[in-house]
């Protein structure tokens, strides 16, 4: 099972992405932004870090690099994508999800193990969490609040797209204590905090952000 | 060369933080009569020739601001 890793000049977590593919028994496969080579991957995650050092707005201009129109092409088609922290706002900015994210409330860098309760277990990257399971993982950023207009955000939730929200505090003053969101088939999904940092117990809270890096083995060997 | 300018701002449902620090730290300095600060982006663009307002517009509203959270303004040389 091959899982793309994209990097782009600026990313950070490439590495531990990388790291919780290859420890939930896939094979990771390094991408370069630049390219237009997809490499026949079976999936792709988007890391954190800081792409383009944030120019203009967290993601944007990531989201128009080279090899990011072959991933909006590829996963209108079906092909999963997972964005964490700037692969999330790269994935809003390039029309993958809904909203946006941009600067904390309280302006402040966060950076703290978060409570996140999931709402959504049946996506191709949630499959292995129960409904309503709650679970920690770290979350770190300046530019995670997620926003959107009212009626939209009336419309992410009633058609079911929020994947995970924020629980015993919320840690940026994001709209409705969303952390994460699905596409409509629920094949993209983007959240802020980071599953690839509790993968392992010696380096993280816990081993909790393991089952996103296990369910898409599933979805994708089920597909 | 002419140069056109496009201004973007947070949309007024979307709280501006950054905006809101400005305001708190001119209300420290007295000057109270300062009722709100919303906090933008200035791009000044030098283009060739006559600006082609239809391409400009579509430069402002799909790169230079997000339309899901800003509003943008664009200013066409008035010669």
């Amino acid at each position: 099972m091959r899982i793309g890793v994209i990097t782009f000049p600026g990313s950070l977590d490439d590495v531990d992405a990388a790291r919780a593919v290859r420890l939930a028994g896939g094979e990771p496969v390094a991408l370069w932004h630049a390219d237009h080579d997809l490499k026949d991957v079976d999936a792709v995650v988007l890391p954190g870090g800081f792409s383009y050092g944030d120019y203009l707005r967290a993601g944007a201009i990531a989201a128009r690099a080279p090899l990011m129109q072959d991933v909006v092409d590829r996963a209108k088609r079906g092909m999963p994508v997972l964005g964490i922290c700037n692969g999330f706002q790269v994935l809003c900015e390039a029309g993958l999800l809904p909203g946006a994210l941009t600067r904390n409330s309280h302006l402040h860098f966060r950076n703290r193990d978060q409570v996140l309760v999931v709402e959504r277990a049946d996506t191709s990257w949630t499959a292995d969490y129960a409904t309503g399971q709650r679970i920690v993982i770290p979350v770190k950023n300046g530019e995670g609040r997620y926003v959107a207009a009212d009626p939209d955000l009336d419309r992410i939730e009633g058609e079911g797209r929020v994947v995970v929200r924020y629980a015993g505090g919320n840690p940026n003053g994001s709209s409705r204590d969303i952390a994460g969101v699905t596409s409509e088939d629920g094949r993209v999904v983007g959240l802020m905090p980071h599953p690839e940092h509790a993968v392992e117990d010696l380096t993280g809270p816990g081993t909790d952000g393991l089952g996103f890096f296990t369910s898409i083995l599933k979805a994708v060997v089920g597909a | 060369m002419p140069r056109v300018i496009v201004d973007v701002v947070l949309k007024p449902e979307i709280s501006d933080p950054q905006g809101q620090a400005v305001l708190g730290a001119l209300g420290r300095l007295g000057h109270d009569s300062v009722r709100s600060v919303r906090q933008g982006k200035h791009f000044v663009l030098e283009v060739d020739g006559t600006p082609d307002e239809a391409e400009l517009r579509q430069i402002a509203e799909t790169l230079l601001a997000n339309p899901v959270i800003e509003d943008v303004e664009l200013h066409l040389p008035t010669d």
